[in-house]
C-alpha cells in the first residue's frame, strides 16, 4: 500500500530532474531553424548535424581533449599524494595533526573566485600560464584535501591488525602498502578518484582564467562561441550534451559510494 | 581506533604540504600582499594598510552583496533540505529501481556549473525554453532577463534541481543504515508514520544531515558559475552574489587592493563556518564511535 505514493513522488522529482535535460538533448537534434522558428516538443527533422560540427572541428573538440588532459592529471596527482598522507592521518597521531586536517578542510571551502586572480599572476609569472598541468594544479586546492578526506574515512575501516600482522611478516613499508593495503582500499581509491575527476570536470572559474588557447576546456569554449558566432544554439546544446556523457558513463560504477563520498567518507 | 603516536608519519603528509602550499598558500600571500598595498602597474607597491579593508567595510556595494549572498543561502537552504529528506523518505530500498534512481539522481551533480547555467538559460527563454514558453502560455509574464523577482526564482529553481539530490542522496545513505528490527518495533508499538520519522529516521540521519546543510550552505555561498551564466548578475545588480561582484572587481576593473581586501574578508567568513563544521564533525565522529555498529 505505501508503494503508491512514495513511487508518484519519485516520478514527479525524477521528472523534474529529467525534464531540463531532456530539453537540452531535444535541442542539439533540432535544426537552428526549427529551434528558433517552430516551438516543439520533439526534433521533427532529426538531424546530426548539430554533434558532426563539434566532432570535426579542431577548435571544438581539443576543448574537450584539454578538458580530459588536466582531469586526469589532476587525479593522479590528487590520490597519488593523498594516499601516504590519508595512511598517516588514519593510523598515527603527530605533532599538529588535528590543525593540519582542518587546514586541508579549509582549502575544500574556499572560494574559487579568491584564488582566480593570484594563481593567474602565479602562474604566469612561473610560465605556467595556459598550460594543462597548470590547471591540474590550480584544482589540486580543493581536490587533494578531499582526495584525503574519502580515502582517510575508507582506511580506518581497515583494521590495525593486518598492518601490524604483515610488518611481523617483515613486509616493508613501501611493499606493504602497495601489495597489501591498496588492494583493501580498492573501492576507496575508485570514489576518491571519481570525486576528483568530477569536481576538476565541472569547475570553469579556475580553469577559464588559466588559459587562453592551448590548454582551454570545453566549458570555456562553450561560452566564448555563445558570445562570438551569434546563437548557435545547436550546437551549443549538442557541446553541452557532450559534456554530461562523461559523468553518466562513470557514475554506475560508484552508485553505491556516491553519498560516501559527498560526506568526505564520513557516511 | 586507537592511534600509535609517531612524528614520523610528517613525512607521509609531505607531498600534501608541499602541493597544497603551492597551490594555496603562495595565492593567499599574494593577496594578502595587494590588500595591504596600493599598486598603479609596473610592479610599484605602495604601503596602504587597512584603507581598502576600512573601505569594503564600509562599501555599499559590498553589503549589498553579502545581504543577496546570505537570503539567497537562507532560501536555499530552507528549501533543499526539507525537500530532500522528503525525496530520501521515498526512494526505493533495494533492487534495480533503486540503483537506477540513484544514477538519475546523481545525474545533475556531474554536469558542468556553467552547463548547467545553460540549460536553465535556454529552458528559461520564453522564444526557444519549454518553461518560458510554458509559463507564457499559461498567462504568466515571465522574464528572467527584466524582472528580478523572475531571475530570482530562475536562479532558485536552478539551484534546487541542480544540489537537492546531493542532501535526498546523503539522507538515504543515513537510512540505510537503520536495521530493519527498529521498524518492526514500531509496527508493534502501533507508531504513527510521523513518529517513525520523528523519533528513529530523525536521530539516525543527524549526522549526514549536518553535512549535507553545510556543504549546502558552503557551496551556495562560494556560488559562482550558474547564475553568472543565466543572468550574468543581473537585471542590474539583483544576482549579483558575492563571488560575481569578486570576480568583477578582480578581473573585470583590475581594482586590485579593494578586490584583495574583500577577497581575505571572504574567506576569514568561511574560515569560521568551516571551523564550525569540523568541531561539529568530529564530535560526531566521536558519538558514533561508541556505537560499534554503524555504517
Amino acid at each position: 500500500m505505501r508503494l503508491k505514493p512514495s513511487a508518484l513522488v519519485m516520478l514527479i522529482y525524477l521528472l523534474f530532474l529529467l525534464v531540463p535535460i531532456y530539453w537540452l538533448v531535444n535541442m542539439s537534434l533540432k535544426t537552428n531553424a526549427e529551434i528558433t522558428g517552430t516551438f516543439s516538443l520533439y526534433p521533427h527533422n532529426l538531424t546530426l548535424r548539430n554533434y558532426r560540427v563539434i566532432l570535426t572541428d579542431p577548435s571544438w573538440y581539443m576543448g574537450y581533449v584539454n578538458s580530459i588532459i588536466y582531469v586526469v592529471m589532476n587525479t593522479v596527482i590528487s590520490v597519488a599524494v593523498a594516499l601516504p598522507a590519508a595512511y598517516a592521518f588514519s593510523r598515527y597521531s603527530f605533532m599538529g595533526d588535528k590543525h593540519l586536517f582542518f587546514w586541508l578542510l579549509t582549502n575544500r571551502m574556499s572560494p574559487p573566485a579568491v584564488f582566480a586572480l593570484p594563481f593567474f599572476q602565479l602562474y604566469s609569472s612561473v610560465g605556467l600560464f595556459d598550460t594543462h598541468i597548470a590547471v591540474a594544479l590550480a584544482h589540486c586546492l580543493f581536490n587533494v584535501p578531499l582526495a584525503v578526506w574519502i580515502l582517510e574515512g575508507f582506511m580506518r575501516g581497515v583494521p590495525k591488525e593486518i598492518d601490524e600482522t604483515a610488518y611481523i611478516d617483515g613486509y616493508s613499508f613501501p611493499r606493504f602498502f602497495v601489495r597489501i593495503f591498496m588492494p583493501l582500499i580498492a573501492s576507496g581509491i575508485g570514489v576518491a578518484a571519481f570525486f576528483c575527476f568530477m569536481f576538476s570536470w565541472v569547475e570553469l572559474l579556475l580553469s577559464r582564467t588559466l588559459t587562453s588557447v592551448n590548454a582551454k576546456p570545453i566549458a570555456a569554449t562553450m561560452t566564448r562561441t555563445v558570445s562570438a558566432s551569434g546563437m548557435d544554439w545547436g550546437v551549443l546544446a549538442a557541446a553541452g550534451v557532450l559534456t554530461i556523457i562523461p559523468g553518466a558513463l562513470v557514475i554506475w560504477f560508484v552508485r553505491n559510494y556516491i553519498a560516501k563520498g559527498f560526506a568526505l567518507g564520513r557516511v | 581506533m586507537e592511534k600509535t603516536q609517531n612524528n614520523k608519519a610528517w613525512f607521509l603528509v609531505l607531498p600534501v604540504l608541499v602541493v597544497v602550499a603551492f597551490s594555496a598558500v603562495i595565492p593567499l600571500m599574494t593577496v594578502v600582499n595587494y590588500s595591504v598595498n596600493d599598486t598603479f602597474g609596473n610592479n610599484a607597491f605602495f604601503w596602504a594598510g587597512l584603507e581598502w579593508f576600512d573601505e569594503m567595510v564600509h562599501s555599499r556595494r559590498l553589503h549589498g552583496a553579502l545581504g543577496r549572498q546570505a537570503l539567497f543561502s537562507a532560501i536555499i537552504l530552507a528549501i533543499e533540505v526539507p525537500l530532500g529528506i522528503f525525496v530520501a523518505l521515498n526512494m526505493p530500498k533495494k533492487g534495480f529501481w533503486s540503483s537506477l534512481v540513484l544514477v538519475l539522481m546523481a545525474l545533475p551533480l556531474l554536469i558542468p556549473f556553467n552547463v548547467v547555467g545553460t540549460i536553465w538559460q535556454i529552458f528559461g527563454r520564453t522564444d526557444i525554453g519549454l518553461l518560458g514558453r510554458g509559463l507564457k502560455a499559461l498567462g504568466l509574464d515571465y522574464n528572467y532577463t527584466n524582472d528580478p523577482l523572475d531571475a530570482w526564482i530562475t536562479v532558485i529553481v536552478m539551484d534546487v534541481w541542480h544540489w537537492t539530490s546531493l542532501v535526498a542522496l546523503l539522507c538515504y545513505a543515513g537510512l540505510q543504515s537503520i536495521p530493519q528490527a527498529y521498524y518492526q518495533a514500531a509496527k508493534i508499538d502501533q507508531a504513527s508514520r510521523w513518529a517513525v520519522f520523528r523519533h528513529i529516521e530523525l536521530p539516525k540521519m543527524k549526522g549526514v544531515l549536518l553535512i549535507a546543510v553545510l556543504l549546502r550552505f558552503m557551496d551556495s555561498f562560494m556560488i559562482y558559475t550558474e547564475p553568472f551564466v543565466v543572468t550574468g548578475g543581473g537585471p542590474g545588480n539583483s544576482t549579483t552574489f558575492l563571488s560575481i561582484d569578486l570576480v568583477k572587481m578582480a578581473v573585470g576593473q583590475f581594482d586590485l587592493g579593494p578586490a584583495a581586501a574583500f577577497s581575505i574578508m571572504y574567506f576569514l567568513v568561511i574560515l569560521l563556518v568551516s571551523w564550525v563544521f569540523y568541531t561539529v564533525m568530529t564530535n560526531i565522529d566521536r558519538s558514533q564511535a561508541d556505537i560499534p555498529e554503524g555504517m
